[in-house]
């Protein structure tokens, strides 16, 4: 099976460009050369030197002794929580921003939910010396103060949406709103596999180098590059897209994508689109999305802002149809049990996203011979106010327990 | 004959198009405005179906889109209040929205419903001429509707010509890079591209829209192509008072005059 994007931007029925006219030159400019660019040798001599020198890749893949114990299994974890920034956004924006370099770019905008795509931008923008406008929605930008800190200092300019519901949906609208009215100078550095043909294909390209390294180091680590499982969050699915990428045509080899489900699926607050949405337009992009019956886009729910949005890439639309991923979610509650579980069994405070791949671990019966990857997409920093309040109401703090 | 193919039989310059969006600024007010409108002099009118994220709009219109669907509006309430149009409105009526809540309701049933109620054509920003043509023209056509096409600044020779080609109608003349409701006159680089436009001599007829804002925009609009089209300025100026109708009819008439 192909799971590559068609030329014209498909996956299957999935993707495409249902941009305005206005978007169309700017577009056309990067699909023209987003190829050309990334296969060039002095392009991939920067990428990489970046990713190794300044973003400290390769990530570690780590044995996780005591949750494998605990779980009856091998579990390995792929450590995208100890890149410079503290995720695995800046795997994308380093690509991008050499790409908008070379095409001549000075202006960069992009959109961010939690912040942590604005900080990695904001970073490269910082390191390349350009202008860097960062569109986070009102709601966001009160929630997440320390990340509008950073990006500041950073240089960026940090844009309140007011428009919609003020959250990543919008601040996403309002960055799209920009390029349009900035066709010329600017390159937009899109945060996730979502968005118009051929920012799904460019995001999971330059985020593919999380399952590139995944091989070769399971590889030397246990003498298979091949694990049974690999499992990770999916919001819009940028870490997932990257993590199952060079897996995807080697059908043993079972991928796991987790959504989630808020404070449960029927609850009316629920970030898990798989189950909840419908075939449509969003951004730019025909993927799953979800909306109300008259068509009109719904606002999600997580306790993780990074999984709050309610479509999700057109690779993972195409994935789940196919079935080639099975696409799972857990609550919120769920997914910070996880987070204080693997705290206190490997001294690893996930960010709250990365919490939700971790969930579904107890729900599956794994073998003990069985190999499994779980990506830490982030590190928890920024979630410690929600992890806090979460200690405080679990059972007075006898959270040992877990 | 489709009527906005009639309307520039009959009349090749100083065409004003009026957009508003349906369901604003009450649920009810859409029949009284498209009235007022006809009566003030209006030669043609775009209906919009409001949606969640509009993003070829500027401020303005994205409230009136929410206000709107607070209001309750969506589309097939919309064909509802419309279904006795005909009988009292003659001139073209177009429906412009974003292909999200088209694709929810059913393609098909929205050029069947778009037919029998009368409307002559649909604008919908994010559908891109290669998808029109690949998956709905044919559709469209069956049902007489035309599909209104947009071309902005950055569009290439070319492409236009590609455009005036799939175009029925008219084309869209998109004046600046920018979304709907910005207002600054016309710069002399717009002034040019609208020059470049023209004399490319379309199959089509164009009206310009986008920063259409008053007399004097809206003036030298028509010089340079066959009308213009007002969207922004006209949401702005409607709200919850009784008297906007009278502001409805001085509003076309200080555009025209």
């Amino acid at each position: 099976m192909n799971y590559n994007v068609d030329e014209k931007g498909y996956y299957g029925e999935f993707g495409g460009a249902f941009i305005p006219e206005m978007m169309y030159s700017n577009l056309k400019e990067l699909r023209d050369n987003y190829i050309i660019i990334l296969n060039d040798e002095d392009f991939k001599a920067e990428y990489s030197d970046l990713l190794r020198n300044y973003a400290g890749r390769p990530s570690p893949l780590f044995y996780a002794k005591r949750l494998s114990s605990f779980h009856g299994t091998n579990i390995y974890l792929k450590r995208e929580d100890l890149n410079h920034t503290g995720a695995h956004k800046i795997n994308n924006t380093i690509g991008q921003i050499l790409i908008a370099k070379r095409l001549g770019k000075t202006r960069i905008i992009a959109e961010t939910g939690a912040g942590q795509h604005g900080v990695a931008t904001a970073t490269v923008c910082a390191l390349m010396g350009l202008k860097c406008i960062v569109y986070m929605g009102k709601l966001d930008v009160e929630r997440q103060e320390p990340n509008v800190m950073r990006m500041k200092m950073l240089g960026a300019e940090v844009v309140p949406v007011l428009s919609g519901n003020m959250t990543l949906k919008d601040a996403t609208n309002e960055a799209i709103r920009d390029w349009i009215s900035n066709p010329v100078d600017t390159h937009y550095i899109i945060g996730s596999v979502v968005g118009p043909h051929p920012y799904p294909d460019l995001v999971t390209r330059l985020q593919s180098v999380i399952s590139e390294e995944i091989k070769w180091q399971l590889e030397e680590q246990t003498g298979f590059s091949d694990p049974d499982f690999i499992i990770a969050c999916v919001g819009g699915g940028s870490n997932a897209a990257g993590s199952f990428y060079h897996y995807l045509e080697n059908e043993k080899v079972k991928l796991i994508a987790v959504e989630a489900a808020g404070k449960g699926i029927d609850s009316g607050e629920s970030a898990a689109t798989m189950v909840l949405g419908h075939p449509g337009v969003i951004h730019g992009s025909r993927t799953i999305l979800m909306q109300n019956d008259d068509g009109q886009i719904t606002e999600p729910y997580s306790i993780s802002a990074g999984l709050d949005y309610p479509g999700i890439g057109p690779l993972h639309a195409f994935l789940h149809k196919t079935g080639r991923v099975s696409y799972e979610h857990v609550s919120d509650t769920e997914a910070l049990e996880a987070a204080f579980r693997l705290t206190q069994f490997e001294g690893i405070i996930p960010a709250l996203e990365s919490a939700h791949a971790f969930a579904v671990l107890g729900k599956h019966k794994f073998r003990k011979s069985e190999v499994i990857v779980v990506n830490i997409s982030g590190r928890g920093d920024k979630d410690m106010a929600a992890y806090m309040n979460y200690m405080k109401q679990s059972v007075r703090g006898k959270i040992n327990d877990i | 004959m489709n009527r906005i193919n009639e309307l520039f039989e009959k009349k090749s310059g100083n065409v004003l198009s009026i957009y508003f969006t349906a369901g604003y600024p009450t649920i009810n007010s859409t029949i009284e405005i498209l009235k007022t409108l006809v009566s003030a002099g209006t030669d043609m009118i775009e209906i919009g179906v409001p949606f969640s994220d509009p993003l070829a709009d500027g401020p303005v219109i994205q409230k009136s889109n929410l206000s709107a669907l607070k209001n309750g509006m969506n589309l097939k309430l919309l064909f509802s209040q419309l279904q006795n149009i005909r009988r009292e409105i003659n001139i073209p009526l177009l429906i412009m929205s974003y292909i999200n809540p088209i694709l929810q309701f059913g393609m098909e049933e929205f050029c069947g419903k778009c037919e029998k109620t009368g409307i002559d054509g649909v604008i919908l920003p994010d559908l891109p001429p290669e998808v029109y043509m690949e998956e709905y023209s044919a559709l469209f056509q069956s049902h007489h509707l035309n599909n209104i096409l947009l071309i902005s600044p950055q569009t290439t020779a070319e492409r236009i010509r590609e455009i005036d080609k799939l175009s029925t109608g008219f084309v869209y003349v998109v004046s600046s890079s920018s979304t709907t409701g910005v207002k600054n006159g016309f710069s002399k680089e717009q002034l040019e591209y609208f020059l470049r436009v023209r004399n490319m001599k379309l199959h089509n007829p164009g009206l310009i829209g986008f920063g259409i804002s008053d007399h004097e925009t809206y003036e030298l609009a028509c010089k340079y192509s066959n009308g213009a089209i007002i969207g922004s300025t006209f949401i702005k100026m409607l709200d919850n008072d009784p008297g906007r109708i009278d502001r409805i009819r001085d509003f076309i008439s200080s555009i025209r005059t």
